[in-house]
């Protein structure tokens, strides 16, 4: 954790307590190292908001993201007493989903958010439905209503479990302050555990003021869920078999092997059995990417030569991933050749999309160590791996730099890269950038990736950045790779971010277009550019300034080194407003619904 | 796992700058679409595998999930919400409470193919409230209920037709007769078609309630006892 308040002379605190010397409760703290019995003895429930506040604590959570507002109040005013959690308040509730999400990505635990009823949470709602499509662990706190008043179109009152039924694993209505809390904690649990997802409560005014002295119990999930973890011994036997017997053997690992932490053994497991290893998009960072056997990331915009092995695989192992469309094209030539192995956590996810030959439901990392335990022998695939080798080769991720054209963007993803840490987290906004931030950036660690993919969320970048700040090592970077119009989407959560005082490079590849609507209707619209030109963009080295952070505007290939060094090396929020090429295309693309193995290079292709 | 060593880089062919002078302006260089080898294989709309040949679109058939949640306000919602959002088609969904007074049972026909029909179980497994999902046996005990309001003219008759569906007569005044018709979905659909040589003045029926023969249960319930 970077950047976290330090708790307060707790000893101190405990000590006045202990003399009887303290004199107001409010001076009393709470750290994060307290059991929850100590917790309870010195700061015991009264009310419901405080045990939804200590079913946080208990949980563990040590961050939250959100925005005021009345039906929340007494949640904030029971988190005044609380110094284990570090509470951000950003500038728009969207910001503070997007940043809970971020730190649950970064951290592998579930970043909590809250927001008041009515307006509060409907503009929770973009940041909750894109970690619902990214599996990503959420918890969010809403503000209602009395219960009395529910049901009469009372102010800012909005049916927020009903808004928010489709687009969470489960939602609570939390009307009752003796089990408030034990229902955050619940959802707490809940959100991590088996395939993880956004979970929501709503919690009425009536419940988190009314008195109550029970203590919640421990986070747990409902006695109903229980995911399996292990695949059946025949099932494993049977994919086992079909894997020693393939000749062209492919990994394909989806987000479920950074989500289940099972990096290192689906690493190991490539490793050991020579099986190339191609990932979708949410998976980046869980094989290095510049390991001989990494084929970076498949699907619409992957490299070619993962579409390649895609296309001709006999055998796709695909681990924790949900065949998106985005990374199946059309289902008809979708890994045509291949008996498919799928694991996942999630059954509903086997054969949804495309038909699991082998279904082996269970954790990521122990099902592959099912699978390995049963392999007699590794499949024989050098020539596979040297096929694929050859693909590399065949499909260069290349791009030209001519001094006659303004400068390329993927350069200045690759400068970047090159100006920061192996383990420099990156996030992104939607469009042509989040790609080559992609293709361009060598990953080589997990959850160091922080992106919409599910949704495709532009304005995500800068509040993520936030979110993963706060969830960093203090020595990591964290870099904000954005688009103009994904960054003024959610722009005014720089405020936060010098507020915080956070230190994250925000370079936004400035193509004065939303490029990839452009690029679209290049390819597919005869070069009409309705409502994609942005014939004026603000100029944001200088609005970064106006926010208080740290601004730089780069137009030539001979300032984005020195750019980057200083942004970089500022220890504060900084903008770096890169004027890209506007005419650049991102490539290689597989057209919507298309084989992926038929990815164009060049627009003429498409 | 036979070796201790974690795997970390190990070529360098990602690792360098991808910047090159002979790349293309706007695009990629490598073989075009056409000259790329492509394997012949196809797989239909379920991603199912096939032989280009013999594509047969999938069949679809109707059955009956027997579904038990947590007697709860919302569980209906989250129920109905997820057939709407997943576009299965759903024939009628029937709910009431059980032997227990904590679960609910829900019944519920759907016409899908194979996958559907598997994926829409899952997909209600995946609701939290969820307890159980069972798919019935074709023989299952399966029963409708209609209600069937016709005008008074030949209460005789009507009495007739109902006797021949084992229906009776529920109320009857100077104008109307309403008859109660019980039995499986042919049987109820039979008799209103009967019931159509009377003037009809209003029908009202519910879904397809079902239980399971014998001693097998119905929707797994051991699963809520402890
Ligand atoms: C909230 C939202 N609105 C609209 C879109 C549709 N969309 C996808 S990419 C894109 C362009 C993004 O432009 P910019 O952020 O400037 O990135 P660029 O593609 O230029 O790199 C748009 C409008 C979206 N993904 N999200």
């Amino acid at each position: 954790m970077s950047e976290r308040a330090t708790p307060e002379a707790t000893d101190e605190s405990s000590a006045e307590q202990a003399d009887g010397t303290a004199d107001a409760p409010t001076e009393t703290t709470a750290t994060a190292d307290q059991t929850p019995e100590e917790r309870a003895a010195d700061r015991p429930v009264t009310t419901g908001a405080e045990s939804v506040i200590r079913a946080l604590e208990n949980a563990g959570a040590e961050a939250a993201f959100g925005v005021q507002g009345g039906a929340i109040m007494p949640v904030y005013d029971a988190l005044y007493h609380s110094d284990s959690i570090r509470h951000v308040t950003m500038a728009h509730e969207q910001g503070a989903a997007h940043a809970a999400d971020a730190y649950g990505v970064v951290a592998g635990v579930p970043g909590v958010c809250l927001a008041t009823s009515g307006p509060g949470a409907t503009n929770l709602v973009t940041g909750i439905a894109d970690a619902d499509m990214d599996s990503d662990a959420m918890l969010a706190l809403t503000g209602q209503v009395p219960s009395d008043m529910v049901g009469s179109d009372a102010f800012q009152e909005t049916d927020t479990t009903g808004v928010t039924a489709p687009i969470t694993k489960h939602n609570y209505f939390a009307d009752d302050p003796d089990t408030a809390g034990d229902m955050v904690g619940e959802a707490f649990a809940l959100s991590e555990a088996g395939r993880p997802g956004p979970t929501l409560v709503d919690l009425p005014k009536n419940a988190t003021l009314g008195e109550t002295d029970r203590e919640p119990g421990p986070a747990t999930t409902p006695k109903n869920y229980n995911p399996e973890t292990e695949a059946t011994a025949e099932a494993v036997d049977a994919a086992a078999r079909a894997i020693e017997s393939a000749d062209k053997p492919l990994l394909l690992f989806g987000g479920g092997v950074v989500k289940g932490d099972a990096t290192e053994t689906a690493r190991q497991f490539a490793v050991d059995h020579g099986i190339p290893v191609a990932t979708t998009m949410p998976a980046i960072g869980s094989m290095p990417e510049d390991h001989d056997l990494c084929l970076s990331w498949a699907g619409m915009h992957g490299t070619g030569y993962a579409n390649m092995a895609i296309t001709h695989t006999d055998c796709l192992i695909a681990v924790g991933c949900r065949f998106d469309d985005r990374l199946t094209g059309g289902v008809d030539t979708f890994a045509p050749e291949a008996e498919v192995v799928h694991v996942d956590i999630d059954p509903a996810e086997i054969s949804k999309n495309v038909h699991a030959d082998y279904p082996l439901i269970g954790d990521a990392g122990t099902v592959l160590e099912q699978v390995d335990a049963e392999l007699a022998h590794s499949p024989d695939a050098t020539e596979w791996r040297e096929q694929c080798r050859q693909w590399k080769e065949d499909y260069p991720m290349d791009y030209a730099t001519p001094e006659d054209e303004p400068l390329k963007p993927q350069f200045v993803v690759e400068c970047l890269d090159a100006a920061t840490g192996d383990d420099a987290i990156v996030t992104t906004g939607v469009g042509q950038h989040q790609m080559w931030a992609g293709q361009y950036w060598t990953f080589r660690e997990p959850r160091t990736w922080v992106s919409s993919h599910g949704l495709g969320t532009m304005g995500y970048g800068l509040p993520a950045a936030i979110g993963a700040r706060l969830a960093a090592d203090d020595d990591q970077e964290v870099v904000c790779i954005d688009g103009d119009g994904s960054f003024l989407m959610t722009m005014q959560e720089l405020s936060v971010a010098v507020r915080e005082e956070l230190d994250i490079t925000v370079a936004v590849l400035n193509n004065e277009y939303i490029g990839m609507v452009r690029q679209w209707q290049d390819a597919f619209f005869e070069r009409r550019r309705m409502a994609a030109e942005y014939n004026w963009v603000p100029e944001f080295d200088k609005l970064a300034e106006a926010f208080g952070a740290r601004g730089w505007r780069v137009d030539e290939y001979d300032q984005v080194a020195d750019a980057i060094e200083e942004a970089v090396a500022y220890d504060g929020p900084s903008v770096i407003d890169f004027h890209v090429d506007p005419e650049t295309n991102v490539y290689p693309m597989v057209a919507s619904g298309g084989a992926n193995g038929q990815f164009a290079l060049t627009e003429d292709q498409l | 796992m036979s070796s201790d060593e974690t795997p970390a880089s190990g070529g360098e062919s990602l690792d360098a700058p991808r910047q090159s002078d002979d790349a293309p302006r706007n695009g990629l260089s490598g073989p075009a679409p056409e000259e790329r080898p492509h394997p012949t294989g196809r797989r239909n709309s379920q991603g199912i595998r096939i032989d280009p040949e013999v594509e047969a679109e999938p069949k679809t058939r109707r059955t009956v999930l027997s579904t038990l949640v947590d007697h709860e306000p919302g569980v209906l919602a989250a129920v109905s919400g997820l057939f709407r959002r997943r576009q299965f088609n759903i024939e009628s969904l029937t709910v009431g409470p059980t032997e227990d007074d904590d679960y609910a049972r829900m019944t519920i026909v759907i016409e899908e193919s194979d996958p559907g029909i598997e994926q829409a179980k899952k997909q209600l497994e995946k609701l939290v409230p969820v307890i159980a999902v069972t798919e019935l046996d074709p023989d299952a005990i399966r029963r409708e209920l209609a209600l069937i309001k016709v005008d008074a003219e030949h209460p005789d008759k009507v009495q007739a037709v109902a006797e021949m569906y084992d229906g009776k007569a529920v109320d009857a005044c100077s104008e109307t007769v309403t008859v109660e018709i019980t039995g499986s979905r042919q049987k109820v659909e039979t008799a209103v078609e009967a019931f159509e040589r009377f003037e009809i003045r209003e029908i009202v029926r519910t879904g397809t309630t079902a239980l399971e023969r014998g001693a097998r249960e119905t929707a797994d319930s051991t699963l809520a006892d402890d």
